[in-house]
């Protein structure tokens, strides 16, 4: 028998970085940036958190007794600093040098996950402990706290109150980011900036600025993602490459949702749910069969894209000049 | 005229590219209340002197007032504070937003931001000026006309006062160009001053007030519309023959080598671009295209070189020894196999001529790449020779023959498009606006080109705009009006003013 009410929530808690990563995709896209840096930010983000988290967790005489407020505010901090770098590096090279958008985010995706894994190595060094992981489990305590009343209320308390914060956050981000985009002016400056630039700027609006506030805040929500992981899904344990390929598939849900926000909340819950899928079907003793079930939010991805390219609505398509620099004097 | 209020006044406007002057001294007065038209052939700087009104250039000299006050306009964004606006020929649109969203883009107005209000606004201003537009409409969906409609609602909801039309004709059939006269007489009438850019008569007799004739960046004159006639019109844009001193030997032993007969094409959109058209080129001869531009030129030099589909009609092509063969429906592939040497200098030099990113070598390789020595191997030795040739005979000022074309200037772009060109020794040779943007040597130097090849026996078609070489360098001049044969006249013994009078109207008759 499948059990809904165990499925739920896990497909929940494995929605939620990419919901984060493809909400703060959707904003960078919708600029006409297409950062491909993403997965490599959300690393950046998830090992600031930790850093900071461990140096606040170490500085503590009694780990235990940790102050709540500044063992959130801590690592959500570094996470968004150190994700907001990232956004200004890319905007840097490819706003300002116009350097080429792919080449640029794929380093920076190579980049991520290096560093990412770098510090954590040192990290796991410096505490020198058996496994090679960093437990801060003080500081997820605090990520995962629900309400105090959830536990006692059955079925619906374990699938809608299970949470932690960062989880309603994330849901929270995304639909005001869909709000924004499509009701008020500054949503309709933006979506003008990413659709044809040239338009926009002889309407006045600063491209420049618009690009590169949307890239860096796209590259803190997705940050947020990778702090979520560590901080709430992993119970605070930063292992090397455990993130694992989260990013890509947070890029592949921006296609999915059609660039909408608000579309990404029940498309993530449906690809985590695919992504966790095969822990719930039995397969017996046959591997094999479960990798096959791990490939489906990928296939389920190109099946989209199939059927939206078919359908052919512009509304539908990419922003049209994404991936393009802009230079006003070339015409 | 008297009870006019001033709106604009131009002083003293010059501004040049590089070399090329293109506007110098320019003064002007547009008045509110009254429908300015802006006459001239093209290349005579009527859009530089409106893109200067409307803050795209900045004037190298000269001053502007509005309403009475000396203004500096260094942006869009300064003339729009000035209630200056500018309806260019490319609209800016985004394609996927209404035509609400794209009329309020970019606008800071006061209050929360209420798309239907604003639609509501919108609504006010279509119906007091008569524009037919739905504000929730998207703009893939519009046709041209509706475009330019939102482009012109865009400007009024912003408060232009003073709007500059620049050829709004030139994408609209007739009964859309009528609606759009309509509502443009409906804004003058409530004491806005309009501006119309235009090469085309009938639409000045139509819509204007008053003209103002400008040529070769200068102003010439102007005058009252109801009061004037279309040959004076005619007289004031094309101007009298200056001597240019062109050499234009007679043709030697001309015999007859395309035959064009009835053809008939249409664009991609359906638009009859050319309408039964028969003509005959022979060899030695330079033959002459002339017509306003957007006539048929380009449809007609593609249709003979095997890259336009033809709707009816036949070229033939005469072989030295009597033999035809018919060219419609090969491609320029075909062609060559058929053994025809035909060569052709397209318009657009860098688009379809030459790769820009590519050097000198590669770009001569793009007709010999097929010559090698195997099937696999391409052979470089010829083109690298034929690029030195071309470079050091035609006087190409590069680096080395291993410089991208992109980084030459105009003129050496186009020596090297046409040295590979008649490098092949052809027999017909067509050329689009060979000396635009040329400078005075590097176009005596083309003429001198085109020249040779007409003593070596070709067939030379030379499309161009400016009527004082043409009628100094071909042999005949064709003239197209509205994709119909005006008329076919010797050059050398014509005037200016009757191809003007041709290109402007079929037949050159009386208006």
């Amino acid at each position: 028998m499948f059990d809904l009410v165990a499925f739920i929530p896990r497909a929940v808690a494995q929605s939620i970085p990419l919901l984060y990563g493809s909400t703060g995709e959707i904003i960078t896209e919708k600029s006409g940036n297409l950062n491909l840096g993403i997965p490599g930010v959300m690393y950046v983000g998830g090992i600031c958190g930790v850093i900071g988290s461990f140096l606040y967790e170490s500085s503590l005489a009694d780990p235990s007794h940790i102050n709540p407020f500044l063992g959130v505010a801590i690592p959500v901090l570094c996470c968004l600093l150190g994700s907001l770098l990232m956004g200004l590096l890319y905007c840097f090279l490819t706003v300002n040098l116009r350097a080429n958008q792919n080449v640029t985010g794929l380093a920076m995706t190579t980049f991520g996950v290096g560093f990412g894994n770098f510090f954590g190595g040192s990290l796991i060094k410096l505490t020198g402990a058996a496994v090679p992981t960093i437990s801060l489990g003080n500081t997820s305590k605090l990520f995962r706290a629900t309400l105090p009343f959830a536990s006692s209320m059955g079925a619906f308390g374990k699938m809608f109150l299970s949470f932690g914060f960062l989880a309603y956050l994330a849901i929270i981000i995304a639909f005001v980011a869909a709000y924004v985009l499509n009701n008020t002016r500054v949503g309709l400056q933006l979506r003008a900036v990413g659709e044809d630039p040239a338009t926009a700027d002889a309407a006045g609006i600063n491209i420049t600025r618009y690009k590169y506030v949307a890239t860096c805040l796209g590259c803190m929500i997705a940050g947020l993602g990778g702090l979520y992981y560590v901080m709430d899904y992993a119970n605070g344990v930063w292992s090397n490459d455990a993130f694992g390929d989260r990013g890509w598939l947070a890029i592949a849900l921006v296609i999915f949702t059609i660039w909408r926000p608000n579309v990404a909340v029940p498309a993530s819950i449906l690809f985590g749910g695919l992504y966790i899928l095969y822990l719930f079907i039995p397969t017996g003793k046959n591997l094999a069969v479960k990798e096959l079930y791990k490939m489906l939010p990928y296939v389920v991805t190109i099946v989209v894209l199939v059927i939206s390219s078919l359908r052919n609505k512009r509304e539908n398509q990419p922003p049209e000049s994404l991936g393009l620099p802009y230079f006003r004097e070339e015409r | 005229m008297a009870d006019k209020k001033l709106a604009v006044r131009m002083r003293n406007i010059s501004k040049s590219f590089g070399q090329v002057q293109a506007n110098s001294n320019v003064s002007l007065d547009i008045y509110r209340g009254e429908i300015l038209a802006l006459l001239g052939e093209n290349g005579s700087g009527k859009t530089t002197l409106m893109n200067m009104l409307s803050g795209i250039y900045f004037p190298d000299s000269g001053s502007i007032e509005i309403d009475g006050k000396p203004v500096v306009i260094g942006s869009p964004k300064d003339a729009f504070d000035h209630g200056v606006g500018m309806i260019h020929q490319h609209f800016k649109l985004v394609n996927v937003f209404t035509a609400a969203e794209n009329i309020v883009l970019g606008l800071k107005e006061p209050g929360p931001f209420d798309i239907q209000a604003a639609a509501e606004r919108i609504r006010k201003i279509c119906d007091s000026y008569g524009f037919d537009v739905d504000p929730n409409q998207k703009v893939y969906d519009m046709s041209v006309s509706q475009k330019q409609t939102v482009e012109i609602v865009k400007l009024l909801y912003r408060g232009a006062e003073i709007l500059i039309l620049d050829e709004p004709t030139a994408v609209l059939t007739p009964q859309e160009t009528d609606k759009l006269f309509a509502v443009l007489r409906n804004m003058r009438d409530a004491g806005k001053a309009i501006i119309i850019i235009t090469h085309k008569l009938h639409e000045v007799q139509d819509i204007s007030d008053r003209v103002v004739v400008l040529r070769k960046g200068e102003y010439v004159g102007e005058m009252i519309t109801a009061e004037s006639t279309t040959e004076e019109m005619t007289t004031m844009m094309v101007g009298h023959q200056v001597e240019l001193n062109i050499e234009r030997p007679r043709p030697i032993n001309p015999k007859r080598r395309v035959r064009v007969h009835g053809l008939t094409v249409r664009n991609n959109e359906g638009v009859l671009k050319l309408d039964n058209v028969s003509f005959s080129v022979y060899s030695g001869e330079i033959l002459g295209i002339a017509g306003i531009s957007g006539s048929g030129q380009k449809e007609l030099l593609e249709a003979i070189a095997g890259l336009q589909p033809v709707e009816i009609g036949s070229i033939e092509y005469v072989n030295d020894d009597g033999t035809i063969d018919q060219l419609i429906g090969k491609d320029p592939l075909e062609i060559a196999s058929m053994g025809v040497a035909l060569s052709f200098v397209p318009e657009d030099r860098l688009g379809m001529g030459l790769v820009a990113s590519m050097d000198l070598t590669d770009n001569m390789m793009l007709r010999s790449f097929r010559d090698g020595p195997s099937p696999f191997f391409t052979d470089r030795t010829a083109p690298k020779k034929l690029a030195e040739k071309v470079v050091e005979e035609l006087e190409v000022n590069t680096n080395s023959i291993d410089t991208p074309v992109r980084r030459l200037s105009g003129g050496n772009v186009q020596k090297v498009l046409v040295g590979r060109e008649i490098s092949s020794s052809p027999t017909v040779l067509l050329t689009a606006y060979a000396v635009r943007g040329l400078d005075v040597n590097s176009s005596y130097m083309i003429y001198d080109l085109l020249n040779k090849q007409k003593a070596n026996g070709t067939a030379v078609v030379y499309v161009g705009e400016d009527l004082d070489v043409l009628l100094e360098l071909c042999d005949r001049i064709l003239v197209l009006c509205g994709g119909k044969v005006s008329g076919i006249v010797d050059g050398r013994y014509t005037s200016k003013n009757e191809v003007g009078l041709m290109m402007t109207k079929l037949g050159g008759g009386k208006a």
